[in-house]
């Protein structure tokens, strides 16, 4: 067996037996040892959530938050030290419902974050009521008589707000979904990847049979930097597009704007000379 | 004949947009460069136009910093100032306002004095702002010579036409007053200091954001709400200078996560805020406890419950912060009063935060942040910076479990380690954990730093005989009041005590409250530092001097509420 340096032995899972976080974790681990990526130099970010436990199986630092806080966790931590390669992952209720507004502004400030949302379309640790993204009419012990709200669209509103990278992929195909996360790392800018998994204990619904039918690969002449074309992808509903959605290669990235130096915060030093002049400014 | 010796209140009032903030500004920095001791303090109104706010310039032959209820010179800006000062005006008090402004004519203290038309003669209603901090030099008598080359370094990027605009208006305020105080024999007799040169000038915002840039401050994550905001802006226009990354956040949940972020990757991180944005805060704080993770929050107090009195002040964010977040660990809370200690205090909080890796809270209020005085220089100490953060090896834990609850404290990318930090409770690598028996040793672990947090915190500062056998405690922003209502009062058997921690506080300030008459006086209405002290040492307090109105204490309420301690 390949040994993976990002490989945690010993821990004990705290997942389900045949749940899709398996796949996804196995993806990224892949993705990151295929990139070569300094795990010293690694920080991978998580809410609160089944998908949040992701950190605890990597080898890599971790920053295991709040439920719905990866995002300004994630941002603090890229513009105190922007050499290293930060992750957040969590899932749909984590990032879109909880953390919701930090979704939002996160897209807008465009740090080069990763961010990998494990998409169940279902809470799972609290045992199994209705996700940001279920589909409407999805019974669940508090959604007696389904769910009846319209479900959020996270490719969609990414691309309203022009996050430079939003791509989706299918934890049904380990291939494709360790492409995606590739690509994303890579990307220098706010990446958003929506993954889809099953979770085999809570969703009925939305089944490894489900995602399988209800998507479809993007055609290899589609063009990711076409951002109404990408409109047109986002609001499909029939099936759903898997693939790299949109680029927008270039968009300045916030610590730029905010000329953030290389040199990481812990190394900061206050000059002594500047600390005077300031005093004098209120002589 | 009307005489003012050693100590004279004037005020201004108008409405907002008029100007008043600007004439205090101006009349502070020109009596500072006169060698005047002066304090400002300003109260106003939720509003951007229209309203009616007021500024108070003291200037005083003993440096002081409290509201002094009585006003000696109003500046009336329009008609509603009166009115809305009414409570205020006696019959010593001289008001100076355009005719029709004066809307109670029996006072015999009403002058009539045509600032308006003292600014159109000089050009533009604009000046009416340099008319009368003119109009009040010339009252005291103090030369036009700084104000003019005030204005000169104001408006000089405007142009020579502006500028000797500004000072014909200047002129014609002060030839007023100089012919005001002849004829109506109004005498005011204050010794200027010698001088100090290196005096600054600062309003409680500028302190704290001097001592956030001393100790190495370079993260702020925040979201506006006063008076919490003017540290945010402070630190924005210097972050250039001192690599401070400023980030406005969506909301406080926000800023406080950004600001762990921040602080997980290293950085010296400050969130600046109100009651209602902490209380959004609470879970990060929580967070900060669980991680030991360091973090600073400047939480600038003013009136609640929710929304309540947004520009006034108020003391009662003490419990908000002593219980905030879920849970139980350690944190620490200073509370400077004057600006001095802000600046030492805010570089305090730093240290204490990175040495004891926990939360170090900085509680002011809306009084103490828009007051103006005088800071000298060299009162400035700017503290050796120690980070408190270890370069990893392989075996690093980010919660090894230590003697005295303290793990070395490493950053991702810094050594050969891995830095795991974690909400759930978690075992010494940071990974979640639910053994009762970690769960146990982590609980201690987090708590036990409060015993040498307790051995390190600041003693209070004694005003008066330490025999005294009444002892009245005051805390944060009401240090000023407390010093000069008992010096004012000048008796033998009242000291009074200042803290400027609140929690921990040190074991030996049980002693100094034993076998002595506790009266505390806060700016509150159920007397939170009062319980605080019961719950701690036992200590009975006898009377809570208490004032919850949105104002801050006056000299005069402080002292007749101590006449009445026997």
């Amino acid at each position: 067996m390949r040994v993976n340096p990002f490989d945690l032995p010993g821990k004990e899972m705290g997942w389900c037996p045949g749940c899709g976080n398996y796949r996804l974790l196995d993806a990224l681990k892949e993705a990151l040892h295929e990139l070569d990526i300094d795990r010293q130099n690694l920080v991978i970010v998580s809410g609160i959530g089944q998908g949040a436990k992701t950190p605890q199986y990597v080898y890599a630092h971790m920053f295991n938050g709040l439920h719905g806080r990866a995002l300004p966790v994630a941002m603090g931590i890229k513009l105190s030290n922007r050499n290293l390669v930060v992750i957040a992952e969590s899932g749909d209720g984590c990032m879109y419902g909880e953390g919701g507004n930090h979704f939002l502004h996160a897209i807008r400030r465009n740090c080069d974050i990763t961010v990998i949302v494990h998409d169940n379309m279902v809470y799972g640790l609290t045992k199994g009521q209705a996700s940001p993204t279920s589909r409407m009419g999805m019974k669940t012990p508090l959604q007696i008589n389904g769910v009846m709200l319209e479900p959020f669209n996270p490719i969609a509103v990414s691309l309203a707000l022009d996050a430079p990278f939003i791509a989706r992929a299918s934890v049904g195909d380990s291939e494709q979904t360790r492409e995606i996360i590739k690509q994303a790392i890579a990307f220098k800018g706010f990446s958003v990847v929506d993954i889809f998994q099953p979770c085999v204990i809570f969703n009925k619904m939305n089944t490894y049979q489900w995602f399988k039918e209800n998507t479809y690969y993007l055609p290899d002449n589609y063009d990711p930097a076409d951002r109404k074309l990408a409109f047109e992808k986002a609001i499909e509903t029939e099936k759903l597009p898997l693939g790299v959605i949109y680029r927008h290669d270039g968009r300045e990235l916030y610590e730029d704007l905010l000329c953030i130096s290389h040199i990481p915060a812990y190394e900061h030093e206050v000059s002594e000379e500047a600390f005077k002049k300031m005093l004098s400014e209120y002589r | 004949m009307h005489r003012f010796e050693n100590d004279i209140s004037i005020v201004f009032g108008g409405a907002a947009g008029q100007g008043v903030q600007t004439i205090a500004d101006a009349l502070v920095k020109v009596l500072k460069r006169n060698g005047y001791y002066v304090f400002a303090c300003t109260e106003f109104m939720s509003r951007i136009r229209g309203g009616s706010n007021s500024t108070e310039v003291r200037v005083t032959e003993k440096k002081r910093s409290a509201y002094m209820h009585r006003i000696d010179f109003l500046v009336a800006l329009n008609a509603e100032a009166t009115e809305h000062l009414e409570g205020r005006i006696s019959e010593t008090t001289l008001v100076f306002a355009e005719k029709d402004h004066i809307k109670k004519k029996n006072t015999a203290g009403f002058i009539e004095t045509p600032i308006a038309g003292f600014a159109k003669e000089a050009g533009n209603p604009i000046f009416s702002s340099t008319v009368a901090v003119g109009l009040v030099l010339g009252l005291l008598g103090i030369s036009l010579h700084a104000f003019s080359e005030y204005l000169s370094e104001q408006f000089s990027a405007k142009g020579d036409e502006i500028v000797s605009r500004n000072i014909t208006a200047a002129r014609l305020g002060y030839d007023f007053g100089v012919k005001t105080a002849l004829e109506k024999q109004i005498e005011v007799t204050i010794k200027p200091v010698e001088t100090p040169s290196g005096e600054l000038l600062i309003d409680g915002n500028t302190a704290l954001g001097i001592g956030a840039v001393a100790a190495g401050c370079n993260f702020v994550s925040s979201y506006p709400m006063s008076p919490g905001t003017g540290l945010l802006t402070f630190l924005a226009q210097k972050g250039d200078d001192f690599d401070i990354v400023v980030d406005q956040a969506e909301d406080e949940i926000a800023a406080i996560n950004a600001a762990l972020g921040a602080a997980y990757a290293g950085a010296r991180a400050i969130v600046t805020t109100s009651g209602g944005g902490f209380a959004l805060m609470e879970e990060g704080i929580s967070l900060a406890g669980v991680a030991e993770m360091p973090v600073v929050v400047h939480l600038g107090q003013r009136p609640g419950p929710a929304t309540g009195l947004p520009t006034r002040t108020e003391q009662a964010d003490l419990n908000l912060v002593l219980y905030a977040g879920h849970g139980e660990y350690a944190r620490v809370i200073l509370a400077p009063g004057t600006f001095a200690e802000a600046i030492k205090l805010v570089q305090l909080a730093f240290y204490l935060s990175d040495k004891y890796q926990t939360t170090v809270f900085v509680l002011t209020d809306q009084f103490f942040l828009d007051s103006v005085a005088a800071v000298m220089e060299s009162e400035i100490v700017k503290m050796p910076v120690a980070r408190h953060i270890i370069r990893t090896d392989t075996e690093y834990k980010r919660y090894r479990l230590t003697k005295n609850g303290l793990s070395p404290r490493g950053v991702p990318g810094y050594g050969e380690g891995i830095v795991k930090v974690d909400s759930h409770e978690h075992d010494e690598s940071g990974h979640l954990t639910e053994s009762f028996e970690l769960r146990r040793k982590m609980v201690e672990k987090r708590l036990h730093r409060l015993e040498s947090l307790g051995r390190e915190a600041l003693l209070p500062e004694r005003f008066g005989s330490p025999k005294a056998e009444n002892v009245v405690v005051s805390w944060g922003s009401n240090r000023g009041v407390l010093e000069e209502a008992l010096d004012t009062l000048h008796r033998d058997d009242i000291s009074g005590l200042h803290f400027s921690q609140l929690f921990p506080l040190n074991p030996t300030v049980g002693e100094m409250l034993d076998a002595r008459r506790i009266v505390v006086l806060e700016n509150n209405a159920t007397g939170q530092f009062a319980d605080l002290l019961n719950r701690e040492f036992g200590v009975h307090v006898l009377r809570r001097i208490l004032k919850a109105t949105g104002e801050p204490f006056s000299v005069e309420e402080v002292v007749a509420a101590l006449e009445e301690v026997a």
